[in-house]
């Protein structure tokens, strides 16, 4: 009788224990799956293009103090994007009266901060049409433009995966992979 | 030292009570260069065109080294280094641009420049600076 009530008594703790090893254990299978699937995801972002290393410097700044320098320079970024796309798209509206210097001045800002977050393909997009300005092709620059709305916008979903993704992580208790592009 | 997320240790200049003008227009090249600078431990501020620049020595303020954007509004770097200077002012600039075929980065030397890089700046292209302008020795 007396073993019984002991046993009682004891086994919500074992089995509370158990419970609590088996969470664990699996909350660290979550994690690594997690940590997988980002390491992966990040590596084709790279591999495909959208970005360079300079997106790898970028992250190496990241800190404690700075949770999320990345995710706000981006967003900065697609800002600038958004007002320079808009302010050239104004520029090439009349077909006769096309101000190219202002048109070079916007391809010249926007390649530089394309370049300054690793937006590799933006930035390419923008010497194409720096190329288109220099000889004020028009058409070549509508073209230009519509790549680089779309190059722009494009990359901004697949960032906005990779920061839920990050988040995913961190609510699981794991940390964020470090993955070194050069 | 203090470490950065990949674990390589980087010096902290706090002690040297370094202080740095980010002179740019771009408020995504402003975050970054800051950023850079911060992780240094170099205590700065920022203007967004070479005319506040100028401003700012004419108020009295004064900065061991002015990273300087070449293209803004206003008044551009090159400007902004000439006027400078004029005025006698001795703390060393450097010039962070996009624009980097020879002619331009010459002018932008001949302006008055200490050192220049080309943009995007890193952690290695920001000590580089800081080594040729003696605020650092490499150990």
């Amino acid at each position: 009788m007396v073993l019984f009530v002991c046993f009682e008594q004891l086994s919500p703790i074992f089995l509370y224990n158990s419970v609590s090893w088996s969470t664990l254990a699996m909350n660290t299978t979550v994690v690594a799956q997690l940590q997988r699937q980002f390491q992966d995801y990040i590596v084709s972002l790279y591999q495909q293009g959208f970005l360079d290393s300079q997106f790898s410097e970028l992250r190496k700044l990241q800190d404690e103090g700075s949770p999320d320098f990345v995710s706000e320079v981006v967003s900065l970024f697609f800002d600038d994007c958004s007002k320079l796309i808009n302010t050239m798209s104004r520029s090439l509206e009349q077909p006769d009266n096309v101000d190219f210097k202002q048109l070079d001045s916007g391809v010249h800002q926007l390649k530089g901060s394309s370049s300054s977050v690793g937006a590799r393909r933006v930035k390419n997009v923008c010497i194409s049409f720096k190329e288109c300005c220099d000889v004020q092709n028009r058409e070549g620059c509508l073209r230009c433009l519509q790549q680089v709305d779309y190059e722009y916008k494009m990359l901004k979903t697949k960032l906005q995966d990779l920061f839920n993704l990050e988040q995913q992580i961190l609510q699981a208790g794991g940390t964020i992979p470090q993955v070194d592009i050069n | 030292m203090t470490r950065d997320q990949v674990g390589e240790e980087l010096p902290n200049l706090a002690e040297s009570k370094l202080t740095a003008l980010v002179v740019d227009d771009s408020f995504v090249n402003q975050t970054i260069h800051q950023k850079l600078l911060n992780r240094l431990g170099i205590k700065n501020d920022v203007v967004t065109n070479g005319k506040e620049a100028v401003d700012v020595y004419c108020s009295g303020g004064n900065y061991d080294l002015i990273l300087m954007d070449m293209d803004m509004p206003i008044m551009n770097g090159i400007q902004a280094t000439k006027r400078l200077r004029e005025m006698g002012i001795e703390s060393k600039i450097a010039g962070v641009t996009t624009r980097a075929n020879e002619g331009e980065k010459k002018e932008f030397m001949e302006a008055g420049l200490n050192d220049f890089q080309e943009k995007p700046l890193t952690i290695s292209k920001l000590l580089s600076i800081l080594h040729k302008l003696n605020f650092y020795v490499q150990t």
